[in-house]
């Protein structure tokens, strides 16, 4: 959506590639994850600004800090525990400071709609030293990010800017501008003493850094985005983010507080303000963040003793929370049947995920689409952390268990995923002598996050070609000697070479090469050929609804029914495939010992 | 304009929530509105539960719809309808596709779908209006212009004209699809208009 001079309908993201374009960014890198990837997948489609999916956080921040170094305004974005991971060069980042504007976006999700925790990464602004921006909505998005590089090369510093899901994914009304310039110029320049961090420089850097932060918080008291909008002063909020607009929504005569900047904090602003008013309250999401900080100055005020921690708020929870009085309700929840995400009728995961359960094993997983095995039927994921996580718990249960574990565990990682932090734990693993499993699902995608390309796709984030890494010859040149690729819509010879490899002793890698079905180019394969199950030859063992397939439904029968169709008197129901639903991977049909499923005639092919 | 009226639009991850809720949004911009439209993406997507809010008014904050203000509500799959049903009020207009989707509880035999989805409905004294969505989407040339159907079927209660959600769709929808989408929606509205 690129026009200019009008009010257009954008999300965040596309208001923050809007105000990265407009700022004049020349440097873009990220790592998929909600709720930050749209982000650079709009950025990407701007002229002059280039943009890149990095393996990681961390070499998204280093390449983004690398640009601000050669004179540019750069930028890198990421989901919240992406920062996690880029926290490394963030935290001394904080110290050289920048040439060009340097701005990391962190994505943060409370209520963990698609998330493993729900930390609150304005306390990074904190711990690394550096400001942070914080908007309420898409517009402020756009508009934050600009100030944002002004803030980064007037105060040479990294600046955080945040979001939570209900800016990032929210749609507002936002303005376009025109495209700045940034006054630094391009150009190696050699300043050791600012990015050499030998103890000696990071010590002078050190002192620098206190002084930028006490001139930041002398302009976080005139900065035009901490405002007061003064109401009735019996009740006073302060507030930031999509916190601001609960407040409004709950509370439209109260004065409030609200900063546009979370770190560092206006002193004498917030001083000012609580003087003039009877209650003042803090509403914020997760962290008490500015609540501590505030009771640090001494001012008398009330917010997580109220307001929860857990979970995003609303207007309602905000309302309730203040007044202490429960909002009426209409109508309390229906019973209804629960419906978890899944993996896709088709998905390859799901094949291999069937094998491995059949192992008995401990599932070392990760993140990831195939993070979803871990539900029912499948039940097939016994521990999912972080990025990366799979190789190294699965190696050190391993070392914990000794002799006693070989055969007994699995590690899961994707493709996308290995890429990121999964290939330090292989090392790891042959390195110190491990006889580990590691089973790469290679679908060729990033899949949760929307089909971005990775470094084992051939693609770059504009589609252009690019060097494939294959994953075969890396894990060998890694040192592991038992390297096998498996199509995992074949469960049998899966499960074949599965039961061999665990019982060796030595580091082992699986690799399942099949792509997600639900990529352009499979959506549109004109091959496929659909299943269905013949009603007379199903006798109701349920074998294949353990697939977890959403294609294969039950049907319940009564004893009645039973007996019409001829079916055995004890037959409590048959299985059918949904034709609508069907993929045509073919997973469920060996799976049956009665052989009642089979490719549906081309004819015929519709058996609802 | 005056007060913030909340649409609540809800279904399975993969109908088309996303796009319904853009061309619904759109209209209402161009309709003069200011608009707030949330809505939840990655694992939530893979054939879970979604649920997309849309507020309109002359002045919007929150983006979210409060439990019992929902103006409007559309259901892409039918049982959807109850889940959300703590988002309703007496007088909210909710439109109903009778297209059933199994979760995978009910799918692998664990729980039943529920009979009476549209009995619930009324037995609360709302005013649903179940849409054939998948039907008529298939009589337009394409099942997945259900939630197209389903829009135009909402449309009808909106203060916007049929005009502008018609350009709205010209310029979103690609033009292979185009034609098919423009008979969905008009068969939407017409399902709604003649009850």
């Amino acid at each position: 959506m690129i026009k200019l001079k009008e009010k257009i309908l954008l999300s965040g993201n596309e208001a923050l590639a809007r105000g990265a374009y407009e700022a004049g960014v020349k440097v873009a890198c990220g790592y998929p994850g909600t709720p930050s990837t749209e982000i650079l997948e709009n950025l990407c489609k701007y002229e002059g600004v280039y943009s890149e999916w990095s393996t990681n956080e961390k070499v998204a921040l280093e390449v983004a800090l690398g640009a601000s170094f050669a004179g540019v305004r750069a930028l890198a974005t990421m989901k919240h525990v992406g920062l996690n991971v880029a926290a490394d060069p963030l935290f001394t980042s904080a110290y050289t400071g920048v040439k060009g504007g340097l701005v990391i976006i962190t994505a943060d999700d409370p209520e963990m709609h698609s998330s493993q925790n729900e930390q609150d990464n304005r306390n990074y602004a904190f711990a690394a030293k550096v400001p942070m921006l914080e908007p309420s909505d898409p517009s402020e998005a756009k508009e934050f990010l600009k100030i944002a590089y002004d803030i980064s090369e007037e105060f040479d510093t990294p600046v955080l800017l945040r979001t939570t899901t209900r800016v990032a994914h929210v749609k507002g009304l936002t303005s376009v501008g025109e495209v700045q310039t940034s006054s630094v110029k391009p150009g190696i320049e050699k300043m050791p003493e600012k990015f050499v961090m030998l103890p000696s420089n990071a010590k002078r850097r050190r002192i620098e850094l206190e002084k930028r932060m006490r001139l930041l918080r002398e302009f976080a008291e005139c900065f035009p985005e901490n405002r007061i909008e003064w109401g009735d002063k019996k009740q006073g909020f302060i507030t930031s983010g999509v916190s601001y607009l609960y407040v409004k929504e709950a509370f439209p005569e109260a004065s409030v507080l609200k900063l546009g900047m979370v770190w560092p904090l206006p002193e004498k602003m917030i001083k000012a303000f609580s003087s003039k008013i009877e209650e003042l309250y803090i509403v914020e999401e997760l962290d008490p963040f500015i609540e501590l900080h505030v009771k640090a100055m001494g001012i008398k005020c009330r917010g997580k003793e109220l307001v929860p921690s857990i979970g995003e708020l609303n207007s309602r929870i905000v309302r309730e929370a203040i007044t202490g009085e429960k909002g009426a309700e209409v109508f309390g929840p229906a019973p209804v049947p629960m419906r978890p995400p899944n993996l896709c009728p088709g998905c390859p995961h799901r094949g291999i995920f069937h094998a491995i359960s059949r192992l008995g094993v401990f599932i070392a997983g990760d993140i990831g689409c195939y993070t979803l095995a871990a539900l029912k039927p499948l039940s097939a994921m016994d521990s999912c952390v972080c990025m990366g996580a799979s190789i190294g718990t699965a190696f050190g249960m391993e070392k914990a268990l000794g002799k006693e574990g070989l055969g007994k565990i699995v590690a899961v990682i994707a493709d996308s995923t290995f890429m990121h932090s999964g290939i330090t734990g292989l090392i790891d693993v042959v390195y110190n002598k491990g006889f580990s499993t590691v089973v790469i699902l290679d679908n060729r995608t990033t899949g949760m996050t929307g089909h971005q390309p990775n470094p084992s796709t051939g693609v770059t984030i504009t589609g252009d070609s690019s060097a494939v890494i294959d994953l075969e010859a890396l894990c060998r040149a890694i040192g592991v000697k038992h390297v096998y690729t498996v199509n995992p819509n074949d469960i049998e010879a899966s499960l074949k070479v599965l039961k061999q490899e665990i019982a060796r002793p030595e580091p082992s890698v699986i690799i399942t090469k099949s792509p997600c079905v639900l990529l352009p180019e499979m959506k549109k394969r004109k091959d496929k050929e659909l299943y269905l199950i013949v009603p007379e030859k199903c006798t109701g063992c349920r074998t294949c609804l353990k697939l977890g397939c959403p294609a294969i439904e039950w049907v319940s029968l009564t004893p009645e029914e039973t007996k019409k169709l001829g079916y055995k008197e004890k037959q409590k129901g048959y299985s059918r495939i949904n034709a609508t639903l069907c993929y045509g991977c073919g997973q469920c049909a060996p799976l049956c010992k009665f052989k009642a499923i089979r490719v549906a005639g081309k004819e015929d092919g519709k058996n609802t | 304009m005056g007060k913030t009226r909340n649409i609540l639009l809800c279904g399975v991850g993969g109908q088309g929530i996303l796009l319904a809720s853009e061309l619904i949004s759109s209209a209402l911009v161009k309709a003069g509105f200011d608009v707030k439209q949330s809505e939840v993406h990655g694992m939530a997507q893979r054939g879970g539960s979604v649920i997309s809010h849309i507020r309109y008014g002359e002045k919007v904050y929150s983006p979210l719809i409060e439990l019992g203000t929902a103006d409007f509500a559309a259901s892409f799959e039918l049982l959807e309808a109850l889940r959300y049903l703590p988002y309703f009020n007496k007088v909210t207009k909710v439109i109903v596709s009778t297209q059933k989707i199994l979760p995978s509880p009910v799918s692998t035999g664990m729980d039943t779908y529920p009979p009476d989805v549209l009995e619930q409905l009324k037995s609360r004294e709302l005013t649903a209006f179940p849409v054939a969505a998948f039907e008529a989407a298939k009589a337009a040339g394409d099942i997945r212009a259900a939630n197209v159907v389903i829009t135009g079927a909402l449309s009808v209660f909106l203060p916007v004209d049929e005009k502008i959600f018609l350009e709205v769709i010209e310029k979103r929808v690609p033009e292979k699809v185009r034609a098919v989408n423009i008979k969905a929606f008009l068969k939407g509205r017409e399902i709604i208009k003649t009850y």
